[in-house]
């Protein structure tokens, strides 16, 4: 009985599916991957339509199982191969707790802000428009707000659920990393201890 | 076995929304007031807590958790073999159930909680209602009801057969929608999203808080 390997439908250009890739990588996990080429409008094709009805990247197939929204796909991932690879969930249920809520965070958080930031800064100037940089101004208020926390945070634990790189650790990546780099926004990191030092560490795996 | 504590406001959904989840899981709480009126929230004692400065957070011995979401996944858990199955019987069954759930938090949230946002926060505060802003929203909702329409039409519940988490989560937004915003149109315009906010928010766990 051959085991049908995952199909990964994304493109590299997307930070949600670099953060799929990343995770089925700490994971060890094979996969085929088909890509949805954005530019030519495919994830707004019927085909794609089908696998996920908002005609965004990534998709997952497993088996019978069609599944989107990035952050569910690496929670299914760290959960069928709990077994394999780095532990992304933790042992207890109380760490596992953590681990969501620092998820949570992620999501609620950090990505709003950080997404504006990035959708002002380099994808509207890319399309055609301008920056508008009081929009840039306020979510930079945002995420330094929300960074103090982390701060604080990271005084005390290794990693932001724990003493374990987790899926909290992990959803932070692929928008950090346009922050720092395509956003020119690195001192938001840098300029705190902590933070910085967990960046170095998580952003080197 | 101490019971969980609740820190929360009796009006916050979300606070609501937890105690929907106990409430469905049989499971014993201690409701403590968390008085957003006079900001104590913000105060030292409850940031201790929670730094973010909002409710509801809780306390399971040891364990301080929050965020809604985070904790009612928890609970869900935890609490597994009884009460309302949250979750699913499969991993298949879980995952969809994460899907939806993250579904309601990027999709449907943002934009119903900016309405909510723009007509009852703003207008409380002094300020006036930015109609274009209401209709960007209802706009973008609008869309993603549609492909709600499409997936209950074939799934009685969002993830499956079964009311899950994701369709707890709902409860809380849908509920300004319809009762705050004067938006229940969005809901009642769809045949099987209004069957389903039918069912759903007739459950006597959400019912019953609102009485």
């Amino acid at each position: 009985l051959v085991m049908a390997v995952i199909k990964l439908h994304g493109h590299p250009i997307s930070t949600a599916t670099a953060m799929v890739l990343c995770c089925l990588n700490e994971k060890e996990v094979e996969y085929d991957f088909a890509l949805v080429e954005l530019s030519a409008g495919a994830h707004k094709q019927p085909q794609y339509l089908a696998l996920n009805p908002f005609g965004v990247v990534p998709t997952i197939q497993d088996g019978d199982l069609t599944l989107f929204e990035s952050r569910a796909i690496v929670k299914y991932l760290a959960k069928k191969y709990k077994g394999q690879g780095a532990d992304l969930l933790g042992n207890t249920l109380a760490e596992q707790a953590l681990v969501e809520q620092w998820c949570e965070v992620e999501g609620h958080s950090f990505f709003p802000p950080a997404s504006t930031i990035l959708f002002q800064t380099v994808l509207r100037p890319l399309r055609g428009g301008t920056t508008d940089e009081a929009v840039v101004e306020i979510n930079i208020g945002k995420l330094n707000k929300v960074l103090d926390i982390y701060e604080e945070r990271l005084s005390k634990s290794k990693y932001l659920a724990g003493d374990f790189f987790s899926l909290a650790d992990l959803q932070h990546l692929p928008w950090t990393q346009y922050l720092v780099t395509a956003c020119k926004k690195g001192d938001l990191i840098s300029s705190r201890k902590h933070v910085n030092a967990w960046w170095e560490d998580i952003s080197s795996r | 076995m101490a019971a969980i504590k609740v820190h929360g406001y009796h009006a916050s959904t979300l606070t609501v929304m937890v105690l929907c989840c106990l409430n469905e899981k049989e499971v014993e709480y201690e409701l403590v007031l968390v008085d957003l009126p006079t900001g104590a929230h913000k105060k030292p004692e409850y940031l201790a807590l929670n730094p973010f400065g909002v409710v509801p957070t809780i306390q399971d011995g040891d364990l301080t958790l929050y965020e809604s979401r985070a904790i009612i996944r928890y609970l869900a858990k935890k609490f597994q073999g009884q009460g309302t199955n949250f979750l699913g019987s499969t991993l298949s069954e879980e995952a969809l159930v994460y899907q939806w759930c993250e579904v309601e938090g990027q999709s449907f949230n943002p934009p119903a909680l900016s309405i909510f946002s723009q007509i009852v926060f703003v207008p409380m505060r002094g300020g006036s209602t930015d109609e274009a802003a209401v209709e960007m929203n209802v706009e973008k909702l609008e869309k993603v009801l549609d492909i709600y329409e499409e997936r209950l039409s074939k799934s009685k519940y969002l993830a499956g057969d079964f009311f899950s988490l994701a369709d707890l989560q709902h409860l809380p937004c849908t509920h300004y929608l319809v009762n705050a915003c004067g938006k229940g149109d969005l809901i009642s315009s769809r045949k099987h999203v209004n069957a389903w906010w039918e069912d759903i928010s007739s459950r006597p766990t959400w019912k019953i808080n609102f009485t």
